[in-house]
């Protein structure tokens, strides 16, 4: 095993860089990542126009949702790698085509958990903030969103988890991020397969666990900043009712 | 101040505003009571259009409100609503309740904290300033959603039931808050049960029910002469809650 990791760590953690596509662990991270980042914004813009009251913008965003939620990401792949080639004239490579994949699949479930979150803020919260004048805009951001956020993170991260794991599909079209090349790895030496799936696991297990255990303390920090709990509120009111 | 001008409303099949024609006075402080499901909430809640209404008009200083294309924002920034729930933002301090729209809408970070502090004062909470609303008890709660109505220095406030979610000994100082600006000449429109409010503080009261003001008098003769055959079952109802019963 110790063996197996002097040989091989270069190899995994950035493929065959810079002789060929940048690639391993290295990969499987920057395409998580940038999928997070940019599915979190469209995410967000998706799920606001979920909610709104304008039909025009809010079926044909519901019946996207709809679509992409209907069909398996493998198969997004797929209709990305062969199909959008056709349309813009030249080959999407490995990583765009599986960063444009996760975004798009990714920004449809942040969509419903933002929604979810919105539709969890008491409608009198947005009534009062529109009383005073406030813009759908103002009171949906300074409003409603700080109120939602604060249910929708538990969901985001079982969201992002997945998006980590999911950018193993890549080995399909052959991207090289790390499961690819763990794969490479173990058809060289063909011995330990156990060790390298092993030690492939643990990569993703390490990503997802420390992406979580940031989460929770991002959850923690707010709770510490505002908001006591509903029960608290009311066991307050009731002390100084008493 | 506000006119109603042939106003019908429905919810789906069900008719909850019935040709509503009535005018408020600058000045005038009028109740709005009638049993539950009478539209006294949804009137109230047109006024600043958090209802739509589907024909005639209504006007707030000569503005039509449900005009298409009207600076809604701008005009809802000069009537401050109250609500039977308080809907205080829990995540803000009851300070950044005070200022948040002031601020938004363009007032200096600095000036709008001052007269938060004011209102704050004015309603006996400036101690109170740095708290969370889910430390205070529900009056409290809806004495700083007062203040922060008042924020935008508006002429005109509607309560919508103001006190009905409060425990009975917090009332009192709800409505003691609400006195102080009738003393001050505020256009007040209030919908509420608390008749003790009506009879000595209102110049008007509107009854109704099934979506129609069935009377308009003023307390003193609606408490004593009430006309019209519902406002005096409802009268006999609210002082005699049991008679039925027995």
């Amino acid at each position: 095993m110790i063996e197996l990791i002097q040989t091989y760590w270069v190899y995994f953690l950035i493929g065959q860089y810079p002789q060929g596509p940048l690639g391993g662990v290295v990969a499987t991270v920057l395409l998580a990542a940038l999928a997070l980042l940019l599915a979190a914004p469209i995410g967000l813009l998706l799920g606001l126009a979920r909610v709104s009251a304008q039909a025009w913008l809010r079926r044909p965003v519901t019946w996207f949702v709809y679509l992409v939620r209907g069909i398996p990401l493998l198969l997004m792949v797929f209709w990305i790698y062969f199909y959008l080639p056709t349309v813009t004239g030249h080959k999407t490579d490995q990583f765009s085509t599986m960063l444009i994949a996760l975004v798009v699949f990714d920004g449809v479930y942040v969509a419903e958990i933002v929604r979810a979150g919105i539709q969890g803020v008491p409608r009198g919260q947005y009534e009062a903030a529109r009383a005073l004048g406030l813009t759908h805009a103002r009171a949906m951001r300074r409003v409603v969103l700080p109120q939602a956020l604060r249910s929708m993170l538990p969901s985001l991260v079982n969201q992002f988890v997945s998006t980590i794991k999911a950018t193993s599909l890549g080995y399909i079209i052959g991207l090289t991020e790390a499961s690819f090349i763990a794969t490479q790895i173990n058809s060289q030496v063909f011995v330990h397969p156990a060790g390298v799936y092993l030690l492939l696991s643990l990569m993703y297990f390490v990503l997802c666990f420390g992406l979580s255990r940031f989460a929770y303390w991002l959850e923690k920090r707010q709770a510490r900043r505002a908001l006591p709990r509903p029960e608290a509120s009311s066991a307050n009111a009731a002390a100084s009712a008493a | 101040m506000i006119q109603f001008n042939n106003v019908n409303k429905w919810y789906g099949e069900y008719h909850a505003l019935t040709d509503v024609t009535e005018t408020i006075a600058k000045g005038e402080v009028v109740v709005v009571c009638g049993p539950s499901g009478s539209g006294k909430s949804t009137l109230i809640r047109t006024i600043n259009r958090l209802e739509a209404i589907d024909s005639g008009t209504i006007t707030v200083d000569g503005q039509d409100i449900h005009r298409r294309g009207i600076d809604i924002n701008a005009l809802r920034s000069r009537i401050g609503f109250v609500f039977q729930q308080f809907n205080l933002f829990p995540h803000l301090s009851v300070l950044d309740n005070c200022t948040l729209a002031p601020v938004a809408l363009g007032a200096r970070p600095a000036q709008a904290h001052q007269k938060a502090m004011q209102l704050l004062d004015r309603v006996g909470l400036a101690h109170k300033a740095n708290a969370w609303p889910s430390e205070l008890s529900g009056g409290q709660q809806q004495r700083v959603a007062i203040a922060r109505a008042l924020a935008m220095e508006p002429p005109l406030m509607l309560f919508d039931e103001p006190t009905s979610a409060l425990d009975p000994e917090m009332v009192g100082e709800v409505l003691l808050v609400m006195q102080g600006l009738v003393r001050d000449g505020m256009t007040l429109v209030v919908v509420t049960h608390e008749m003790g409010f009506a009879r000595d503080v209102a110049h008007r009261v509107l009854f109704m029910d099934e979506g129609r003001i069935l009377e308009r008098a003023d307390p003193h003769e609606f408490f004593n002469h009430p006309q019209h055959p519902r406002a005096q079952q409802f009268l006999a109802d609210i002082r005699t809650p049991f008679a039925r019963a027995a």
